[in-house]
């Protein structure tokens, strides 16, 4: 995925204004409940296919190592072995280019090891058996021999001199001279003078912040089953948020033309971002090419946590200046981010995102992409922003107490608004951050009274969204019942929504509607379901598509009338003359002009394709309360509220649990979640037992409060809702605790032995 | 792998004492099982015991103690009428062990041989002054709970031996036992510590008093001169302090992924105080 797909977009004038809505904005049970619950849907290891092969893929032990030899020849002699690859059965034809212009390349080189391994858990190897424990046992076969490489697993220790290079020529233009290697992207943006601006200040205060690599914790493990043949053409059934990107990708590391490579999307447990890219498809699909039989290849939890995308971590700066009235004078922030042994920590988001809430004069951001011994990094839910607002909501909470200013006001008094130039760039269009503080400060939660040991924390928080390549289909049957085809993963309950703005378009009930992932077989080109882009683009696209459907039974009704198709309205799912044939004829129901579609000029569909450019930027404001046990340094969250600008909430119950999601997810990654590398560089805890994500007791009931401030570039108004709840939570957590603790976290996990170590800081200081 | 599943004790130590290679007992599964599927552990012999005649029995003994069957889960124990009345210190370090999911397969004492430091039952039960019987080719013995682990994943258990059953002794009046562990979360982890007292009272005073700690060393250890320590005070905050000495002085912990030396010492010290207040409560309320 290239960087900039998340590109800040001006959006079209494509809000239609306020309207009275039948089906958006209700309640309909989930169209995929009944196959979850029974268990009847199919995820990615739910394939099979006749003669399938079982694969595994052996790992490198070591975070860094050059591969000296490589021996697969005993694992081939194996019983029941029908095939092994290395990195010499893919394409030689995807070419090295520094920083994320060579993406393909470095998706290559992750997914099977070239010259050297680069992290504990990179492939070297795959092989395809029979059984699945008779792949395990060829594992145990292969012989490599490496020459062990000093590693580097920190973004800080990675810059400095003399740290182990992981690959010369990394690094693009944009690097400033002078640097190490291992910087490979550099960004800087921003306006005014920001020394004049803290010359204003009352009070300026500068601080470093971390936070550690943190996995999107998906419940389902990559898992696919892959058949290609030597005649070129293949299938692959997937676990994926975007099969056309997983199309595209293995056409190139395989040497396929890609329509013919057909890629269905599994039904998806769970993808935060971290399924938006291709880990092991092209091997399923490379070992079935040599051993021609269908191959099924499932990861472990292990394999998830060693191989697949964790987020970077951050190493970050932040300078901000205050006069007494809370005015911010001046913003500056540096923001390091490592994402593993590739090109491409979303540095230069942290830094877009780090003051986009803030109506700043003088404001400037850096940022490096540092590469490491680690995995990979994969987008995670709104990538580079949260770690972004945790550096900078702490510094303006530490202002706030510090001049004994209100931390609501203190944002109202900043907030940008329609008209602000943003600290990116652009400028803003009609948004909602203002009204997402109105509504925490009217909030019941922000007057309760606090009780001892607790405290209270506020954090804004932003993403930009994303339109992106759209494509649906929709088809009417003769029963009067729709099909719609849309080519992005639900991974957020976009079935429904879609079905409820088809069914609000058409005019007939959402249980007449059933939504329909289809493959990259059947429909046009998809972009992946990533940036909060599905329910603005495919909803935008559906729209569009029922609506050109319904000119299409217009046209069938005028032709029935015998009047013009201008003169044909629909309203209520019928077809109704209007203007000087008004009243001339009976409505008549879509069902009506379906049963006789074949007679009357064949079957009726409608269609839409674009790219939709009017992505409307989202904000949102969370209150927590948390308290801290002082003798054991351990947290609870103990209410927490999230109010967030949906622009317009489709369907209500899933912007919720949107909501709370992103809420959990960052209880998680400020309390207890993250990447342990030993000395030697290995993960230490690759498994849930010890990467501790929130388990349901850790969480207190999440609520949630949708303001709905129209996006000038949808039709009905809808923002993407998925990721901006997940911006503000490290801020609002650490301020929370901070505040609960009487001492600033500047690092996170706010793990308990760590708030032990702060507060006895604390004592020796006083 | 030869699998066995014998009906009777000497059958299974006939089995364990002729096979050649690795031998594991079978009963919840919830350690092996899951060593065997990730590859940690491959046996030869693999023994399930869950077969034989009263190994899923709980019985009140005649002097009031209880006998524990080997194959006894932890949910079975945590739903018993009567056992948690009297260790309700056992029965809640039982009702940590994994998830109520796996509470319905594992079994106490499987969560004693598997001789995890951090192995939640195995505080407590040291503190309640339990015992196993162990069966082997030499006959029969009965061992403290605290002699069964040498180490990490390590039992003095010999080649054939088994345990055959879990023994509690009589509660009798005016005990109260307790235990609690520190997790960064609040269920589905692993000890960063456990720990667990034993206490009777007469009146205010106390008159016996046991601890054990969890994942502070290489074994669940009894902290020898807890009673030194609580015989004969009223808990107040001077026997509280000894206590915590002595909890700190009894760690041997290690720096690793889940606490540093520094914090699991810290926290021993901080539980022996709260586990301790727990069971003189409940040990005042059974007199």
């Amino acid at each position: 995925m290239a960087l900039d797909e998340y590109r800040p977009q001006e959006g079209d004038e494509a809000y239609e204004g306020p309207r009275e809505f039948r089906q958006v904005g209700t309640r309909p049970d989930r169209p995929d409940g009944f196959d979850k619950v029974t268990g009847r849907a199919r995820f990615g290891a739910d394939m099979y296919a006749p003669g399938m092969l079982h694969a595994a893929i052996l790992r490198s032990p070591h975070a860094h190592a050059r591969i000296v030899r490589l021996d697969t020849s005993k694992a081939e002699a194996l019983e029941g072995v029908k095939a092994v690859v290395t990195r010499a059965d893919f394409s030689k034809n995807v070419i090295f280019a520094p920083g994320t212009v060579g993406e393909f390349w470095n998706i290559l080189e992750n997914i099977m090891a070239g010259e050297k391994a680069l992290y504990d858990g990179h492939a070297v190897a795959a092989v395809a058996a029979t059984t699945p424990l008779i792949a395990r046992d060829a594992l145990k076969l292969i012989e490599v021999e490496y020459e062990i490489l000093p590693h580097v697993t920190d973004v800080d220790e990675a810059m400095k001199p003399g740290a182990p290079v992981i690959r010369e020529g990394a690094a693009d233009r944009s690097v400033p001279e002078g640097m190490h290697p291992n910087v490979v992207r550099y960004h800087e943006s921003g306006h005014g003078d920001v020394e004049a601006g803290f010359a204003e200040a009352d009070l300026v205060i500068e601080d470093h912040f971390t936070t550690e690599a943190t996995h999107q914790g998906y419940i389902e493990p990559h898992a696919c089953l892959g058949t290609l043949g030597a005649d070129g053409k293949g299938e692959l059934w997937c676990c994926t948020q975007g099969h056309w990107y997983v199309q595209k990708v293995c056409a190139a590391l395989l040497d396929l033309e890609t329509a013919n490579l057909r890629v269905t999307a599994s039904e998806i447990g769970g993808g935060f971002g971290g399924k938006t890219t291709v880990f092991i498809e092209p091997v399923a699909l490379a070992l079935s090419r040599k051993a021609g039989r269908p191959v099924k290849l499932v990861m472990s939890r292990a394999e998830v946590f060693r191989a697949t995308g964790p987020t970077a971590s951050a190493s970050m700066d932040i300078r901000i200046g205050m006069k007494k009235d809370g005015t911010i004078t001046a913003a500056q922030g540096t923001f390091r981010l490592q994402g593993g042994a590739f090109p491409g920590a979303p540095m230069e988001f942290t830094a877009m995102c780090a003051f986009a809430c803030y109506d700043l004069r003088h404001v400037r951001q850096v940022g490096y992409d540092v590469m490491t011994n680690r995995p990979k990094q994969a987008a995670y839910r709104a990538p580079g922003s949260p770690m972004a607002a945790f550096a900078v909501e702490s510094v303006i909470d530490e202002l706030c107490n510090r001049l004994g200013l209100d931390p609501i006001e203190v944002r109202l008094k900043n907030a940008a608004r329609e008209g602000t130039k943003a600290s990116y760039g652009p400028t803003y269009p009609r948004i909602g951050l203002v009204e997402t503080l109105e509504a925490a400060r009217a909030h019941p939660h922000y007057a309760a009274p606090l009780k001892p040991g607790q405290g209270r924390g506020i954090s804004c928080g932003f993403w930009f969204n994303y339109g992106g390549e759209t494509s649906v289909s929709l088809a009417l049957s003769e029963d009067g019942s729709a099909q719609v085809m849309v080519g992005t993963p639900d991974i957020g309950g976009s079935r429904a929504s879609m079905a409820l703005m088809a069914a609000e378009v058409l005019g007939i009930p959402y249980e007449n509607i059933r939504v329909t992932v289809a493959d990259t077989g059947s429909l046009g080109y998809n972009e992946i379901s990533h940036g909060s882009r599905v329910t603005y683009a495919s909803g935008l696209a559906t729209i569009k598509a029922a609506r050109d459907a319904v000119r299409k039974l217009r046209q069938r009704a005028a032709d029935k009338w015998g009047i013009d198709v201008e003169a044909v309205d629909w309203v209520d799912g019928c077809a109704v003359p209007s203007g000087p044939n008004a009243g001339d004829f009976d409505p008549l129901p879509l069902a009506e002009i379906t049963k006789t579609m074949g007679a009357t000029g064949g079957p009726i569909s409608g269609h839409f394709e674009a790219t939709p450019e009017g992505a409307g930027v989202s904000f949102a404001t969370h209150i927590v309360d948390a308290e801290v046990d002082r003798e054991t340094g351990k947290t609870r969250v103990v209410r927490y509220t999230v109010v967030q600008d949906a622009g317009k909430a489709i369907h209500p119950t899933y912007v919720e649990g949107q909501f709370q999601g992103g809420a959990a997810q960052g209880i998680g990654w400020a309390l207890n979640e993250e990447y342990i590398y030993g000395e030697d560089g290995r993960l230490q805890n690759p498994g849930f037992l010890d990467y501790r994500i929130p388990v349901a007791s850790d969480l207190p009931m999440i609520d949630t409060v949708i303001v709905e401030v129209p996006n000038p570039g949808h039709p009905f108004g809808v923002r993407g809702v998925g990721e901006t709840s997940i911006c503000p939570p490290l801020a609002a957590i650490a301020n929370a605790v901070s505040n609960a603790a009487g001492v600033r976290l500047r690092d996170l996990p706010m793990r308990p032995s760590r708030i032990l170590d702060e507060l006895e800081k604390q004592r020796d200081d006083a | 792998m030869d699998y066995h599943k014998p009906s009777t004790f000497e059958e299974a130590v006939a089995i364990a004492a002729g096979a050649a290679g690795t031998t594991r007992f079978l009963a919840g599964g919830t350690d092996i099982l899951v060593q065997m599927r990730s590859g940690i552990a491959t046996p030869e012999v693999l023994i399930d015991i869950k077969g034989i005649a009263g190994t899923r029995d709980i019985v009140r003994e005649d002097d009031g103690g209880w006998c524990i069957g080997v194959a006894v889960t932890g949910a079975e124990l945590t739903e018993h009428a009567e056992i948690g009345h009297d260790w309700p210190g056992v029965i809640e370090a039982v009702g940590l062990i994994g998830s109520t999911q796996v509470q319905g397969r594992a079994t106490p004492v499987g969560n004693l041989c598997n001789a995890s430091p951090a192995a939640d039952s195995v505080p407590a039960l040291v503190a309640a002054g339990a015992e196993v019987t162990v069966q082997g080719p030499e006959g029969t013995r009965r061992v403290p709970v605290e002699d069964i682990p040498t180490g990490p994943g390590r039992t003095s258990l010999k080649k054939g031996e088994v345990v055959t059953a879990l023994r509690l002794p009589p509660r009798g009046r005016g005990g109260g036992d307790a235990y609690q562990r520190f997790i960064p979360r609040t269920e589905m982890d692993i000890a960063v510590i456990g720990c667990g007292v034993s206490l009777r009272v007469s009146g205010l005073v106390i008159t016996e008093a046991r601890m054990a700690l969890g994942a502070v060393a290489p074994t669940v250890e009894p902290v020898r001169g807890a009673a030194d320590a609580l015989v004969g005070t009223r808990l107040e905050k001077s026997a509280l302090d000894a206590l915590a000495d002595l909890a700190q002085a009894a760690c041997n912990p290690i720096d690793d992924k889940r606490g540093t030396v520094k914090f699991r010492t810290h926290l021993a010290g901080v539980y022996a105080r709260r586990v301790a207040r727990i069971a003189y409560e409940r040990a005042r309320a059974a007199q």
